[in-house]
């Protein structure tokens, strides 16, 4: 196990087990925490997301986690969202139209449009974005139902389609030595997509990643 | 026209609508779990030994499969207890979604599950008997979570299926195809429909029965029950399936998933490779 750590914000809903799983696998340590003051402070954090957004966002509120999470990127700190992390840190969601996002995220969260059955579930390819020096080209695995189009001005994203194109991940405030993007939010879900997942987190954790994918 | 070239020209007429699909076929190892061990019936009886579910589920992983099915058959409340750890004990040797059905009957069962470590879970008779706990479990974890299993019979000579609970044991009256829409409509993610009639026989899904469910239900379906050969499952994904279960197959070393996954992607399925 190396020093490297992973700070988690509770978020009540969201199971955890996949991405302490993951985060054992990669060798990474992780805490989970509903304190905003342990989450700002954290050299590496993460929001996970499964659950729906009106109660996940609620739960971030009492806490005070939304705050922390929203001051992380606005000073690009070294943060992943997920899934449903990825969803809650934009303004809105048409899945909870009355309960505001973060709003970190100059995007709004919208359903799927097209003739394709919801939820989305399973395999979907993804392609980088021309110039993307971090993410591989792979499968990943979704489950969803909203998602984000497009990603907004100062931010990249790696696309997929599902009936229509959209964000499969916006990353932003990239470490030009490392190509690392410090905000990397994703739409799929890297701890249960394989090997692949697995290599995108060791190497945005700052880790060797998988030499059969690199 | 030969059968063989006949049917090769449907697939061609398929192609078209795989590949909109969107996502892959899923190909999905299920694993009946008694007693913390893999077992394997037929028609749900005659249980027999096929394993230790975390080193089965590795190595179905490490064959490409897309994701795992855990069926909780305990009988006794000792046997559910030694399940959960084995919920826990497949998380950490897999790194693919995990759905758990089984015994689920409340809100906080399906919890238990999701922090033992599964992504989805799945119910059945909880879910005939009790149609809110669809709803109850996708306000909670949201839809992507809940899965419905439903169990079905053909009657006698005609495309009308029942519904059975209860291991196969109870008949309730309920049409499945009436009973899949009204799930969907009530929150499931997604059906995982076993047909009873082939379950364990390796004659194939019913393949009618898979595409009166599809054409129906507007959400993913899983076929499961009686699929051992590369065609079998074939003919799952041209009836409407998102997704294709095996277990006995499988497990018997009868069947590589990663030979299925080539065989179908030699006709026209798309599938993660």
């Amino acid at each position: 196990m190396s020093d490297v750590c992973l700070v988690i914000a509770a978020t009540g809903a969201a199971n955890l087990a996949s991405v302490k799983a993951m985060c054992a696998r990669a060798g990474v340590k992780s805490l989970v925490t509903d304190d905003p003051d342990t989450l700002y402070r954290a050299g590496k954090a993460l929001l996970p997301g499964v659950g729906a957004f009106g109660a996940a966002m609620g739960k971030l509120r009492a806490s005070g986690l939304d705050k922390a999470l929203g001051a992380r990127i606005a000073e690009g700190l070294p943060t992943m969202g997920i899934c449903l992390g990825m969803q809650m840190l934009c303004v809105s969601s048409e899945e909870s139209p009355e309960v505001p996002g973060i709003g970190a995220i100059p995007c709004a969260v919208e359903k799927f449009k097209g003739e394709l059955p919801l939820p989305q579930l399973g395999w979907n390819r993804i392609t980088p974005n021309h110039g993307d020096g971090f993410l591989q080209p792979g499968w990943a695995y979704f489950a969803n139902s909203y998602r984000v189009k497009a990603p907004p001005a100062g931010y990249e994203a790696s696309s997929c389609n599902y009936g229509e194109e959209f964000a499969a991940t916006i990353e932003g405030n990239t470490d030009q030595a490392t190509k690392i993007p410090r905000i990397l939010l994703c739409q799929f879900h890297p701890e249960l997509s394989g090997p692949w997942g697995l290599d995108l987190f060791l190497r945005w954790m700052g880790l060797a990643g998988m030499e059969t994918l690199s | 026209m030969s059968d063989l070239k006949e049917s090769e020209a449907k697939i061609m007429a398929k192609k078209a609508s795989f590949s909109a699909r969107g996502t892959a076929t899923r190909i999905i190892p299920c694993l009946d779990i008694k007693g913390g061990r893999v077992v394997k019936g037929v028609r749900f009886e005659n249980l027999v030994d096929s394993g230790e579910p975390a080193e089965l589920s590795a190595r179905y992983e490490a064959e490409g499969a897309d994701e795992i099915a855990l069926l909780d058959i305990s009988a006794t409340l000792e046997e559910r207890k030694t399940a959960l750890g084995a919920v826990a004990a497949v998380r950490q040797a897999v790194s693919i979604p995990i759905s758990v059905g089984g015994g689920i009957k409340s809100v906080e069962d399906a919890e238990r599950l999701l922090n033992a470590g599964a992504d989805r879970v799945s119910i059945n008779s909880a879910a005939v008997r009790n149609p809110g706990l669809i709803s109850a479990l996708a306000k909670r974890f949201g839809v992507q979570c809940v899965i419905v299993a439903i169990d079905a019979r053909r009657q006698t000579e005609s495309s009308v299926w029942e519904v059975v609970i209860d291991a196969g044991k109870s008949p309730t009256g309920m049409d499945a195809v009436d009973w899949a829409r009204r799930c969907a409509s009530l929150g499931a993610g997604e059906i995982l429909l076993t047909s009873i009639d082939r379950d364990g026989t390796g004659q194939g899904y019913d393949i009618e029965l898979v595409s009166a469910i599809a054409a129906a239900a507007r959400i993913p379906v899983i076929a499961s029950g009686g699929a051992t050969k590369p065609e079998h499952f074939l003919e799952g994904v041209m009836a409407g399936a998102s997704a294709v279960l095996g277990a006995g197959a499988f497990h018997r070393r009868e069947l590589a998933i990663v030979d299925l996954k080539q065989y179908l992607s030699k006709h026209e399925v798309e599938v993660r490779l």
